[in-house]
């Protein structure tokens, strides 16, 4: 007789109910008495069906045993073993539909963080000829971008660096001509931009307001924090330089929400800390922390005691975005609402991200790489923006970066989330990036368990809440 | 549904692609009348099952399940035009014999009702 086994799945309890995360759909499911009675039937593999029923018949009823054993399939909690699901196989896009493209308008930056993975010992990227970009090479993006993305309701255009304001000028005549050519092609182009709030002026500021440019500050918390590592190439701090021009840009440009961006180190991980000074005492909307890119052996380089602290700390701050979404309200801690997001959507990604498909990164010379952190590296290259893009070698990428070719993240719960993470840092930790980041497995994993039971709680008790998930978009990191 | 609750909209697109009266005993009876989107998931209607078919070269050697597989396609997972016994009242054991279907299926014998 022919039997059925579970589907790969993680099930857990939040606030006083059992449910199930099915790893192959990313689907939540709540489950009953019944169900989760069914699921234990099958916990230790293969069994038919009505030995199953059988063994249940004294606690439920028959029919309703029928019923939750057919539920259960057709949401793909148990299969028939020979349909268990495997991972999805590479298969070639034709021609990856483009939404966003990162202009690194200047590889030059006025700061000399000494974690950059620009200029650090890490760095990718071969000195380039071209320092910044001109009117013309945007100009020219601008057009690739409307291209490529014909097919997309909506397209973004990000400015980068380097620091990106070293090239306002750029980045201002840019966003005219692709405002005006998005009004002649009816599509419309939204704009953000990172920097390291150095150079904001009250021109720039009212520039970004009026355009409705998203605005990200790389910024890594309380003086002292920020100035052991985004310093000046004298040594000196940025702290001081910046806080009176992000006051002043949080206090004009209301037109979009302006985020903080964290790089936490073995020395800077005092997340509380920092997330309290950037919203409370500054003001920032959100705030999003990444482990800083490096290879092992740096000094600022997290090690597995710095990643649980980490931990730790995130899961303390996601207990209080807990406590606010079920009365209705938001905290900024973007870590958690990107994760949320993906979560209540239930991604099953096979990329780790768009890089080479639906994002781009163009150098200052106009050369195409995977994402704004290949930009003027040589082994990364795409194309050209006036040339196009070699399609064999962004194939080749695409291959190489494809959940499949990571066999390492086959048997793995949240390889649909993470699908292995960064290809930058990969590169830079392993010099490959299709490898999977197996340096931080452990967290990733901790991180989304600690995500998918909130996402439970917040659905159990205040489901409205994931209401304003469909307005929100994601920025760079 | 009555016993799972489908709650990220993964889930509530799944729920939405099936049927809501889908009982295992409805499965077995195939699509009753009008249109009802995808029915039960178990046997071929969504999922795709070889069998019958030929592979690429016209024979069944390539085929990613052995042929002799549909006997169960018959017998349990859905709808299919062919008499074989009932595994739900009279014949539960019909295939006990049958470990791995492509090696084993003479071992499948007639019924005598």
């Amino acid at each position: 007789m022919t039997e059925l086994q579970l589907a790969e799945m993680k099930r857990f309890s939040a606030a006083g109910k059992e449910f199930a995360f099915l790893i192959p759909s990313s689907s939540v499911i709540g489950l009953d008495d019944l169900t989760g009675a069914l699921l234990d039937g099958f916990k230790d593999g293969p069994r038919s069906p009505s030995a199953v029923l059988e063994s249940l018949m004294p606690r439920f009823s028959h029919d309703d045993l029928v019923e939750g054993l057919s539920e259960l399939h057709q949401i793909g909690a148990v299969t028939a073993p020979e349909r268990a699901v495997t991972i999805p196989p590479y298969r070639d896009t034709d021609v990856a539909p483009l939404s966003t493209l990162v202009l690194n308008v200047t590889n030059k930056c006025n700061l000399s963080c000494k974690y950059c993975y620009e200029y650090g010992e890490d760095k990718l990227s071969s000195p380039a000829a071209t320092r910044f970009m001109d009117e013309a090479t945007a100009c020219e993006s601008v057009e690739f971008l409307l291209k490529r993305g014909a097919n997309l309701p909506r397209l973004t255009l990000t400015f980068f660096g380097g620091e990106t304001l070293l090239n306002f000028k750029v980045v201002k005549t840019t966003v005219e001509y692709a405002r005006r050519r998005a009004r002649e092609a009816g599509k419309p182009i939204d704009f953000s931009l990172t920097t390291n709030a150095t150079l904001l002026t009250e021109e720039i500021i009212q520039f970004l307001t009026e355009n409705h440019v998203g605005v990200t500050i790389s910024i890594d918390g309380p003086k002292e924090l920020q100035d052991r590592f985004r310093t000046f190439s004298n040594g000196a701090g940025s702290y001081d330089q910046i806080l009176p021009r992000i006051r002043s840009l949080l206090k004009n440009h209301r037109s979009r929400p302006v985020g903080a961006r964290v790089t936490l180190t073995s020395q800077v991980m005092d997340v509380i800390r920092i997330f309290d000074h950037l919203t409370d005492d500054i003001g920032f909307y959100e705030v999003g922390f990444a482990p800083v890119t490096t290879s092992a052996n740096t000094l600022y380089s997290i090690g597995n005691s710095g990643f649980d602290s980490m931990l730790d700390q995130f899961t303390k701050l996601g207990q209080r975005y807990l406590e606010k979404a079920i009365k209705g309200e938001y905290l900024g801690f973007s870590n958690m609402t990107d994760q949320l997001q993906e979560i209540h959507t239930g991604v099953t990604k096979t990329y780790a991200c768009g890089a080479g498909l639906g994002l781009l990164g163009v150098s200052p010379a106009g050369d195409i790489a995977l994402c704004h952190r290949f930009v003027d590296s040589p082994d990364h290259k795409l194309g050209n923006i006036r040339t196009g893009i070699d399609e064999d070698r962004r194939i080749e990428f695409n291959k190489r970066t494809h959940l499949s070719t990571k066999a390492e993240c086959h048997t793995c719960w949240v390889r649909g989330m993470c699908s292995g993470g960064c290809y930058h840092e990969a590169q830079v930790r392993y010099g490959d990036i299709g490898h999977a980041n197996l340096h931080y497995c452990d967290w990733i994993r901790g991180w989304i368990d600690v995500c998918l039971h909130t996402y439970a709680e917040i659905a159990e008790n205040n489901p409205s809440f994931f209401d304003r998930f469909d307005e929100r978009r994601g920025e760079l990191k | 549904m009555r016993h799972i609750r489908a709650v990220n909209r993964k889930a509530q697109r799944i729920e939405q692609l099936m049927t809501a009266n889908g009982d295992v005993y409805a499965m077995y009876q195939g699509p009753q009348g009008g249109a009802q989107g995808p029915r039960f998931p178990m046997g071929c209607s969504l999922v795709f099952s070889p069998g019958w078919e030929v592979d690429s070269s016209g024979g069944t050697a390539g085929l990613c399940q052995p042929v002799e597989r549909d006997l169960y396609d018959c017998y349990i997972t859905c709808f299919w035009p062919a008499q074989v016994p009932d595994h739900l009242n009279n014949y539960p054991d019909w295939t006990k014999k049958c470990g791995a279907a492509a090696k084993d299926w003479r071992n499948i014998d007639l019924v005598f009702p």
